[in-house]
Formats: C-alpha cells, structure tokens, sequence
C-alpha cells in the first residue's frame, strides 16, 4: 500500500501545474471560476493552447497524436487543470469520436478526421438521445435509409451538447427497422451544413443554454460516412459507455466546490458570526468533505485498477453515482451559504455597487440548477445502477 | 502509488483468513460470543500463537508491524468472521506500553492479557473530561473513579487506565485483582467490564499521555473500521446471495428493482468505507493521523448502520432471528459506533478545523 504518487508522476505534476501557470491566461481562468457560461471562442483559444504543448487529446495513444498518458497522468493533469480553473475540454471529438475511430474508423476516416479533431477544424457533437429514447436508447427511431451512394437520414436528435457550435455530429441511427432493438443501429457522421439539418436551441433551467433538438429531414450523406459495420452501431456506443473515463467521479470539481462553499461561509455572516462557524450547517460540509477525501481514494484505487488491469472495470459506475452525488450536495452548500445574495437572476443587477455577497457568485445559483444534470446524463445513475447490478453483483 | 498489499501482509491475510474460516465459523461464533467469559479462550491462545499480535507491533516495540496496514489487515480478518477475541485492548495497549518505551513482551506472547480503560459513563470519548483521579502514594500511586465498557476488561490481567495525573492525563497499570472488575457480555458479542476503583494500587506508565493516548486511539479507530469493512462485505455478499435464493412471486427477489439499486448503494459505501480506512491506515502515527481517523469512524459509523439496517429489512424476517447470522453482523455494525467515538463526535472533530 502507498498512496503517494511516484517520484516520475510528482515531477509530471510539477510539470503539468508550471504549464498552466505559464500559459493558462488570467482572463480565461476567471470566467471558469466565476461560472459563467463559456464562449465558443474561450473554448478554443484555450483547445488550441493545449494542442499546442501536445496536451488536447488526452486519452489518445501516441500514434494518433496523443500524449500516451498513463491513467494515473490523466488523473494528476485533470487535477491540475481544475485547480487551475481551466476551462473543460469539450469531449464529443477528443473522447468519444476520436477513441470510436481509433478502434472502429477505417484507414481513411481516422486520416481525415483525427487531425482536424487535434486543430479545431472541426467542432463534432453527439447524436445519441432522442424524444423517445433517453436511458433505454436502443429504442431510437431516427432512420437512415441506403438509396445508392448515400444514407438518406429522417428523424430527431435532443440534449445536443454544443450543437450550435458543431460542424459535424456523429448519429446512432436505425439502419434496420426489422431487427431488434439493439441490432440494426448504425454509427454514422455527418456535416451538420447538409441541407436538411435544423437545429433548434432548448433553453435550461437556469436559463443557460447549452443544449438542443436536432432535427433531419431527407438528409443526404455518403455512405462512406458509415462508421464500422451496418448494423453493428450498438457495439459503438457500448464502447463509448464504459470507455475509459477517468474524470468521471468529478473529485477535482468537487474539491473546487468544497474550497468555494468554505470561502462564501467564512464571509457570510448568521447570528453576528461567520456561517462557518455555525454547528448546522458546518456539519454538513464535513459530511460532504469526509465523502469528498473517500472519493479521491476510491477513484485512484479504480484508476490504480485499470492501470494494472488495461481497463476499468464496471467500478467507474460508483464513481459516477457517488461523484456526482458529493458534487450536488456542494453545490447545494454554496447555494444555501449565500442565502438571499444567491437570489438575483445572473446579470440582472448592472450597477457594480448594489452588487452584494461575496465576489465570484454572480453565477452560484445557476450552477446549482445547471448541475443537477450531472446525475441524469452519461447514462443517469439510476441506469448506472442498473449496470453494476449486472456486472457486479450478478443479479 | 500501489493499493495492494505486500506479500507479507497478502500471507498474513491469508493466513488469518484460512485460520479463522475454518476455526471460527459463524455457528461457533455465535456459541462463544455470548456466555462468560464471551471469548474462545482455546482459539484465543493460538491466534496468539500464529503472531497475530507481533503484527500488532513495530519492531522497536518487539513485534514485527504495527503500521495501519498491518492493524487493518488483522481486524478485517477479524471482522470478516465476527470474531469477538480481545484484541482491540491488545492493541491499543500495546501502542501506550510502546510510547512509554517499555518492554511488551508479556503482552505479545499473550502471557499477559490486557485492556485499556479510557471511556467513563460521562466521558465516553473525550479525554479531557476524564475524571478517574491518581493520587501519588509512597513509591507509587493510587486511582479512584470509574471506566465504563473497558472492551476485554472481563477477562484481563493488567488494564491500563488513563487517569488525571499533575495537570495533565497519566496512563497507570492497574492489576485486575486490585480493582473491583465486573465484567459482562454485549449486545453484539463479545466482553467487556466495569472497573471500579477506590485508592487502587497503581504503577506509573506514562505521564503527560494525551499524545500517546491519542495515538492508541486513532490505532483503535483504524482497526475497528477494518473490522466494519470486512464485516460489511461479509453482510453484503450474504444479502446479495439471499437475493438469488429467496423468492416470491414466483421469482428470485434479486429480480425486484427497489431490492438491486439499494444493494448497489450498500456497494457505494462499502466502497467508500474501504477507502477511508486505506486513508486513516496511511495517515496512522502522523500530524494528520486524528483528523482521518475522525473521517474514518465517521464515514464507517454511516455505513455500517446503512449495511446493517438494510440488509435486516432486504432479508424480511430471517434476519431478525438470532439463528440466521446476519442478524449478528448487523447488531456489531450497529454497535461499535459507539466505540472510540461515535458517527457525530467525530464530525464535530471534522467541523473544529474550521472556525480558523
């Protein structure tokens, strides 16, 4: 037993933190920190910068122009980068298509796609979820139907992530309606400036949007666009769904969230004295707190796992539940520890000097509401459940 | 970084392990347990003998551990098969007979049998409001006052009292034979004693003791959270495999929902829980070693009483019998809360690192 990282991932880390103090700009870390919502441009200004140093891709293998990181690297620069306020990198090309294409791309598509995924050319969203197809999405219904050359696309999409900033989205879509559910699904990319494609915002309950219906009308794509076998699309998304995913817990962001609820609470003053120090809601935080320091072992065990094993186990299903958990009972802390000041709509209150409570929480309440999804999407904790009573515990 | 264990904690482990399995089912568990002198005195002396106390120890100390590793690999064992041996007053006595530098050979031979008294019925976890008194008397001294639930007292030689002494806490050695001892059994197995003194004779072990008293307790913390760990894991797989057997409705109660997602959160936490011993065990004789204990025995005591409470009700009624053995894992996770500390003591040991 040790948990001390190894003298090589301590001078990484030194390494990865010396990088962000150097080339992470002030202006980009202060947006991330007082969560407002971020930019297109902010996104990729700071994309480019870490694909620049080699850093973007993460969880790439080297011969596709990663870092080759080993999963406890991944873990120290995601720790890093939240400790620094980097922005999010935004996954659908970097973690989800490019891993998919590695493994089931041809020759051809991982020479055009990947590199355009590295230098920005192309912003890819995700197609999955549908109307009628949320946590059981083997029911989708968006058609894609071979007329000659082409696959001729009818349907909808929904909770598009970013959409509106995509150039192209990669679709599960039902190749054979005859088939059962899981088969005759198939894994297909397309340019979101094919005619045919509405995209239509969905505002969310803070009012943010960030999400959106995708709708496909006769939409024409090459067959070459195909993505593995016809049919064979449900292997695809299996794949993406236990892909490694080390980040998943969320521990660096909660730890964010835990630092966050104690600076509003040693300002916010109860009774004449600092909220801190009131006996209610200081046991709160350290519930949370003693769940938080549990969690960053449990999450280097299962990343400790996959390394020695190649692969993490359906463990990263209780990482999702419980991380997503702690995290949403922090955001709920910081909420509460501003009290009235957590009340004005975010931007509603212009003049500098009416602004009141503590600086940086402009957005709290918001984020609160927003991160409420943290439990629904990636597949909702309910079907993460699901899954480990599968694998796990063999029921 | 590495979570396996060494090879000679993995044998010691093992060893344990396939030591107790075959020696100490359930059944004769639940036999000892509960009538005087609520141990198996026989199974006692050669646990001794396979060295489970010497793990106990560091080498300075004479034995050959003592780290938090290997005090969490011994009681998980333990735990495992609810074994109700007094080791917990071994080892927390061992870590004062350490601190004060003197031999403990008696102690790891198991020559001597001792326990530890530190909680009174008003001071069940605190040790600045101990009350029990030392007077100085001729070359030694004398203790008046009373240690409440001394875990091992029934049946030990020396119990090792904590005491005021100066202005401060002494730990003294007090013989069984000269204080007024009654011992008893518990709910959940096992023994312990009330220790009654009047001007007891006493000898002088360690004066200024809060460090080292600390220190016995956050090993104390440490080896009954191992013990909760394995404890729950043994509570858990049982339930998950009574899901499989039991049926109603004409299916295996496993298939039911409501039951599968409440036995993958026990799974969460006992995850959780394994995690925050691997913490404590780490930070154990350290600057931090009070505070992860704390979180520790937090987190467990949450755990065990979640583990403990549902898989009584996930069993439906068998568990409520004294015959099935859940209901024995279910009253020691329930009951060694109040051990060293309790789930909100020490999340208000947690919270004091705030107010600054």
């Amino acid at each position: 037993m040790d948990l001390s990282y190894s003298a090589e991932d301590l001078a990484f880390r030194d390494e990865v933190r010396a990088y962000l103090a150097e080339n992470l700009p002030e202006r980009i870390s202060d947006v991330v920190c007082s969560g407002a919502e971020l930019t297109k441009e902010i996104i990729e200004e700071w994309h480019a910068i870490l694909n620049k140093r080699g850093w973007l891709a993460t969880i790439w293998p080297k011969e596709f122009g990663g870092p080759g990181w080993s999963p406890v690297q991944k873990h120290i620069f995601e720790e890093e980068c939240c400790r620094a306020y980097a922005p999010r990198i935004v996954p659908f090309g970097l973690n989800m298509l490019g891993p998919v294409l590695q493994v089931f791309g041809s020759k051809e598509q991982q020479d055009h796609y990947l590199p355009r995924i590295l230098d920005g050319t192309d912003w890819w969203c995700q197609g999955y979820s549908e109307p009628g197809a949320g946590s059981d999405l083997a029911s989708l219904k968006t058609r894609a139907e071979r007329d000659g050359d082409e696959w001729v696309i009818n349907g909808q999409k929904t909770w598009t992530t970013l959409g509106q900033f995509a150039d192209w989205i990669f679709c599960l879509c039902r190749t054979d309606p005859d088939a059962k559910n899981q088969e005759g699904i198939s894994f297909i990319l397309v340019d979101m400036a094919t005619p045919g494609i509405e995209v239509r915002p969905i505002k969310l309950i803070e009012g943010g949007y960030e999400v959106n219906e995708i709708f496909f009308t006769d939409v024409r794509v090459p067959v070459g666009n195909l993505v593995g076998k016809e049919n064979k699309g449900w292997t695809i998304a299996k794949f993406l769904l236990t892909h490694e995913r080390t980040g998943i817990a969320g521990v660096g962001f909660s730890m964010q969230s835990l630092e966050e609820v104690k600076a509003i609470a040693r300002k916010t003053m109860r009774g004449g004295k600092p909220l801190i120090e009131d006996p209610l809601f200081a046991a709160r935080v350290a519930q949370a707190e003693i769940d938080l320091e549990a969690m960053k072992i449990t999450n280097l065990r299962m990343l400790f796992k996959a390394q020695e094993q190649g692969a993490p186990g359906p463990e990263t299903s209780l990482l999702k539940i419980k991380g997503t958990v702690i995290n949403q009972e922090l955001k709920d802390l910081a909420r509460r520890a501003l009290g009235p000041a957590a009340a004005p709509f975010p931007g509603h209150i212009t003049e500098g000097n009416l602004m009141f409570g503590p600086a940086d929480t402009e957005h709290n309440a918001a984020r609160y509401f927003n991160n409420r999804k943290t439990s629904i999407f990636g597949g909702s904790n309910e079907i993460q459940r699901n899954i480990v009573t599968k694998t796990m515990l063999e029921l | 970084m590495d979570f396996n264990l060494t090879e000679d904690r993995q044998m010691l482990a093992d060893t344990l392990n396939r030591f107790l399995g075959e020696q100490y089912p359930v059944e004769h568990r639940i036999k000892v347990a509960y009538d005087a002198p609520y141990h198996d005195p026989a199974k006692w002396d050669q646990l001794v003998e396979l060295g489970a106390l010497y793990a106990l120890a560091s080498e300075e100390a004479g034995g050959m551990g003592g780290t938090g590793f290997d005090i969490s690999v011994v009681f998980e064992a333990l735990g495992k098969t609810l074994t109700p041996e007094p080791f917990l007053g071994a080892l927390m006595a061992s870590r004062l007979l350490a601190a004060a530098g003197g031999d403990q050979d008696a102690l790891l031979t198991g020559a001597t049998k001792y326990a530890v008294g530190i909680t009174e019925i008003d001071a069940p976890y605190e040790l600045d409001q101990i009350a029990t008194q030392a007077t100085a008397k001729g070359d030694g001294f004398t203790l008046s006052g009373r240690k409440s639930t001394v875990y091992g007292g029934q049946i030990a030689d020396v119990i090792l009292i904590a005491a005021k002494h100066d202005d401060g806490l002494g730990v003294f050695a007090v013989n069984a034979a000269d204080a007024n001892v009654t011992g008893y059994g518990l709910m959940d197995g096992g023994g312990a004693a009330e220790i009654l003194m009047d001007d007891a004779p006493a000898t002088l072990v360690l004066a200024d003791a809060e460090a080292a008293l600390n220190d016995a307790v956050n090993a104390g913390i440490v080896a009954l959270c191992a013990e909760a760990v394995g404890a729950m894991e043994v509570t858990h797989a049982t339930t998950v495999e009574y899901f499989k057997q039991r049926k109603q409705f004409g299916v295996p109660i496993g298939k039911f929902q409501v039951l599968q997602h409440r036995a993958v959160d026990m799974l969460t936490e006992i995850e959780q829980a394994r995690s925050i011993v691997i913490k404590a065990a780490a930070e154990l004789g350290g600057d931090d070693a009070s505070k992860y204990a704390s979180m520790a025995k937090n987190l467990i005591g949450r755990a065990a009483r979640l583990i403990a409470e549902e898989s009584i009700q996930m069993h439906g009624g068998i568990a409520m019998t004294w015959e099935y053995s859940v209901s024995h894992y279910a009253k020691r996770l329930i009951m060694l809360d109040a051990q060293l500390g309790d789930t909100d003591y020490h999340l208000s040991q947690v919270m004091k690192g705030y107010a600054a």
